[in-house]
């Protein structure tokens, strides 16, 4: 029983690292231009697309498709804000949100017309599950896990101590006042679109690695996303990472009751939860 | 051909009471619903248990569906109706896929992903297949009319002034001494309603519901209707569902024009057609084709 629970905490804390990355993202985007973005679907799956042309296609190893995954979802994250979102934000923000849900639908059937529909994977060796003291873990997710660790650290660097990352901060905590200082809103809207949707990117490709890639990869484990945004605060980032580690471990309990189907359900009911008994998640909406 | 182009007239007919009811509840009272796949849903099993299990005569079972699910737009209502919208569009979402993981794996209650067939349909085994498609489509743009009428004159009741008022500002309409959650309830209560009834509809008409029918995408349709229809006005939702059926169903033929493109390409382009019309409607014409106008009254002009 106590190896059961033991075993559930395990595989919540890594699937928890996975989605730590998307709602990093997402929240992001959120703390700087103030709409939940729905884009970030579309760009989880471009990721993991992304990723799976470098290490498949091109032979080049996991790693460096994270890599690419970052790098050819933010650059999309840029290119579409520029060219469809940045156009509507004049209509407020739900206008935007609702943009962004039509973006994934099209970018997703970019995706469906290049790729097809049929689930892929990555070029990974096949290793066995390391076995400690009754528990099993899988060196995959252990990787995955690891990966995702990395890459919230160097964005914690970022934040805290380049110049550039104290610019974001402060035009997400008061877009008004980092005007009159004379940051750019717009130079600081790209960058977050780039870092949030790269993010989701990355994200996507960890969490591809656990499933298929597939043209809805993105879409599939939205909510789990949204949900840890939400719960943690929305545009918080260390919000996002905490309520992450809920979702995941909550994720992972439900499974143990309740039928593998409702695991998406358990998101849903955490985002109603949270907003009832504390609407700020559990961290506020600080942005950092 | 012909028996396809009034089955096309009817899914219009389906998809214009869809936008009636998102019409009430974002296009009149200004609250994101992204999760109206889910009431139309739960109007379509709720008719097709009645009438298929319990064998309740079909108009008693249409009525039900659309109070099961303004019960449902209630509790939905309650729980979110003081979020703001940015929450609203991510719960409402959610919503939509409980009630679809719900559909699909409670099988004792909804017959699962195989769904449920046979579901009776009026005068169906003793109308021919085009009459019965006739029949429907009387049915439902009777409804369609019926409602837009009924809506209409509801937002121009004190009702639906005080709808607009909140949909602009909230805190101008408490201060105006307007009890804001209880009309963003009903608001939620009455399009959920509508919601349900076209889901029940469609149940009477498919003869066969499964939770893949139910799929986000029909929200962005609507949603995408009543974008380009003109959000708050009712004669913009019949015409942007008609003009959304002769997009999606238009596009049907682009693997004649197009050679060369696999099947699965095609669908992908159906599809991703929809969303760049979306993203046009919003970006060019975010008041649509019939605006709503502006009800102001000036001082001097005043009646």
């Amino acid at each position: 029983m106590i190896l059961t629970l033991l075993q559930t905490l395990i595989n919540g804390l890594l699937a928890g690292a996975q989605l730590a990355v998307p709602a990093i993202g997402f929240t992001t985007i959120y703390a700087v231009l103030r709409f939940p973005s729905f884009a970030v679907a579309g760009h989880m799956t471009i990721g993991a697309y992304a990723g799976y042309v470098a290490n498949v296609t091109l032979g080049l190893p996991a790693g460096i498709a994270l890599l690419a995954a970052f790098l050819v979802a933010g650059v999309a994250g840029v290119a579409t804000d520029a060219g469809v979102l940045r156009r509507m934000r004049a209509s407020g923000p739900l206008t935007v949100a609702i943009g962004s849900a039509a973006l994934t639908i099209v970018l997703e059937n970019v995706i469906r017309f290049g790729f097809g529909n049929d689930p892929r994977g990555y070029d990974l060796p096949v290793l066995r599950d390391w076995k400690f003291a009754g528990l099993r873990l899988g060196p995959v997710q252990v990787e995955a896990a690891g990966a995702a660790m990395l890459a919230m650290a160097i964005l914690f660097l970022f934040l805290a101590f380049t110049r550039t990352g104290k610019m974001m901060r402060a035009v997400a905590d008061n877009p008004m006042l980092a005007g009159l200082k004379g940051i750019d809103a717009e130079t600081v809207a790209r960058l977050a679109n780039f870092i949030g949707k790269g993010l989701a990117g990355f994200g996507g490709m960890l969490v591809a690695l656990d499933t298929s890639i597939d043209p809805l990869t993105g879409f599939r484990v939205v909510l789990s996303v949204f949900a840890a945004a939400v719960v943690g605060g929305l545009g918080s980032i260390p919000g996002a990472v905490a309520g992450a580690f809920v979702i995941g471990i909550g994720e992972e309990a439900a499974v143990l009751v309740l039928d593998p189907a409702y695991r998406t359900a358990v998101g849903f009911f955490a985002i109603l939860l949270v907003l009832s008994l504390r609407p700020r998640g559990l961290l506020g909406e600080r942005a950092y | 051909m012909e028996s396809y182009l009034l089955a096309m007239a009817v899914f219009a007919g389906l998809y214009a009471l869809m936008a009636l009811g998102l019409n009430v509840i974002w296009g009149l009272a200004g609250m994101v619903n992204l999760g109206l796949v889910g009431f139309f849903a739960v109007g379509a099993y709720a008719s097709a248990m009645l009438t298929t299990w319990a064998h309740w005569p079909i108009p008693l079972a249409w009525a039900a569906a659309a109070v099961i699910a303004a019960i449902l737009g209630v509790v939905v209502a309650l729980i979110t109706a003081r979020l703001k919208g940015d929450y609203l569009a991510i719960v409402t979402l959610g919503f939509a896929e409980v009630i679809r993981i719900v559909a699909s794996n409670e099988i004792a209650l909804t017959g699962g992903t195989s769904g449920i067939s046979n579901i009776p349909g009026p005068g169906r085994g003793i109308l021919t297949p085009p009459e019965f498609n006739f029949e429907f489509f009387v049915i439902v743009w009777g409804f369609a009319i019926v409602v837009a009428f009924l809506l209409g004159r509801l937002s121009m009741s004190p009702f639906g002034r005080v709808l607009r008022a909140i949909r602009e500002d909230e805190m101008i309409a408490a201060v105006a001494g307007k009890r804001v959650l209880a009309f963003k309830v009903q608001a939620f209560a009455v399009g959920a309603a509508v919601l349900g009834l076209a889901g029940a509809l469609y149940a009477q008409y498919n003869a066969y519901v499964a939770p893949d029918a139910f799929q986000s995408l029909i929200t962005i349709y609507i949603v995408l209707a009543l974008t380009a229809g003109g959000a708050g006005v009712m004669r913009g939702a019949l015409l942007g569902s008609i003009l959304v059926i002769c997009l999606t169903e238009g596009t049907r033929f682009l693997g004649a024009l197009v050679p060369g493109l696999a099947p699965g390409q095609i669908a992908a382009l159906r599809e991703g057609i929809i969303g760049v019309a979306l993203i046009l409607a919003l970006t060019f014409r975010p008041q649509g084709i019939l605006p709503e106008k502006p009800r102001v009254l000036s001082l001097n002009t005043a009646r």
